[in-house]
């Protein structure tokens, strides 16, 4: 891949003062996102990072931050969320559609490739094998991403927290209750516990 | 209206309404797909599923996309891309409205809050998730190994994590797992 610089250099390199903010076109957010969805295996938001904020410039690091708090914090897939905000940022509602095309045709073209191909030989038994050997390093990534993201709360100590996560995981792992009941109940509960906790430091 | 007499409105119904209750996004919603697509609609065995798992991981693209591998298996071309709308559709509205809410509102405390409520929550959605396919994928000694060690790599090192998938991929297709 040939490197795009930004069309006109920043004058400064390290852009703390950035000059107007680039303006993408409805092509250039659907070509963006695509390359970023299909650079990204296993998580896309490493590059989706990288190509918002370092290649492109289209948004500094807080703007991104702020805008996947926002995606992280409503439901569904957030990087689907963040193409349309993004995209809709710049170019109203026509710029959330390229973005979310950029992201999820493309791959979705070979998601179902790959899905066609599963249903003719997926019986065969060394491809089973395969898979089979494709899953368990799969799920050993996602554990690791738990771990990840547990880290922050085992520095803070935070027994609160560690106890909701713990009580979601047996209740959907271990019982597997429906995830909506759960939710329901443990949204509110975690919401009030953040709250008061919030208070408690400040008092 | 989760009537079995369309496949194609059963998986827009069941996906439209899980994408709005996926926090923590697609991995964390991973337990409800598998209650939803082996336990109540039949749609896939459990070893089916673990295989979606391992294709949508090993393709690139957002994590989501695991819902176009069981539309398709469902209702081929049609059942994938009803199932990736379905599933991506609502909540990107959702998200289109309330950023342009806050934009205009400006006050970001409660998104800070609602968001550290829910990382405990979507973590803990996460490990199930990881427990459920685990049950599947790991049937020998050797299987959980692998799983241990592509967790402990990933966690400490920072290699690229396909590597980790093509070697459980060659080690399965030389019949190790």
């Amino acid at each position: 891949m040939p490197p795009e610089s930004p069309p006109v250099a920043a004058p400064a390199p390290d852009a703390s003062a950035p000059p107007a903010p680039l303006q993408p076109g409805l092509l250039e957010l659907f070509l963006a996102f695509a390359k970023m969805s299909l650079a990204g295996f296993g998580g896309v938001l490493v590059w989706a990072r990288r190509s918002i904020v370092e290649q492109h410039r289209w948004m500094t690091a807080e703007e991104f931050n702020e805008t996947f708090a926002l995606c992280h914090f409503l439901p569904g897939p957030n990087i689907v969320n963040l193409s349309v905000v993004f995209g809709s940022r710049f170019r109203g509602i026509a710029g959330g559609l390229a973005a979310f095309a950029g992201l999820v045709g493309p791959p979705m073209v070979i998601a179902t490739i790959l899905a066609a191909l599963y249903a003719r030989y997926g019986d065969i038994d060394v491809l089973r094998r395969t898979l089979a050997g494709v899953a368990c390093a799969a799920v050993g990534l996602l554990f690791a991403v738990v771990l990840k993201m547990m880290m922050p709360l085992l520095k803070r100590r935070d027994v609160t927290g560690l106890v909701i996560l713990a009580t979601v995981f047996v209740a959907i792992g271990l019982i597997r209750w429906p995830l909506q009941i759960v939710l329901l109940v443990a949204i509110p509960l975690s919401i009030a516990t953040t709250v008061l906790a919030r208070r408690m430091v400040k008092a | 209206m989760s009537s079995e007499s369309s496949p194609i409105a059963a998986l827009v119904w069941t996906f439209g309404l899980m994408s709005l209750f996926a926090v923590g996004g697609a991995n964390s919603a991973i337990p409800e797909m598998h209650r939803a697509a082996v336990d109540v609609h039949h749609w896939l065995t459990d070893k089916q599923f673990a295989d979606v798992f391992a294709i949508s991981q090993l393709s690139p693209g957002p994590n989501v996309l695991i819902v176009t591998l069981i539309g398709y298996s469902v209702a081929g071309v049609a059942g994938a891309l009803a199932a990736t709308v379905a599933m991506c559709g609502p909540t990107a509205l959702l998200a289109y409205y309330v950023s342009r809410f806050l934009d205009r509102s400006r006050d970001a405390r409660w998104p800070a809050i609602i968001q550290a409520a829910l990382v405990p929550l979507s973590i803990g959605l996460m490990a199930a998730s990881g427990l459920i396919v685990a049950q599947t994928s790991d049937q020998s000694w050797i299987a959980v190994l692998i799983t241990i060690v592509a967790a402990a790599l990933a966690f400490a090192t920072r290699i690229n994590p396909l590597w980790m998938l093509l070697a459980g991929g060659l080690l399965g297709f030389a019949g190790v797992v």
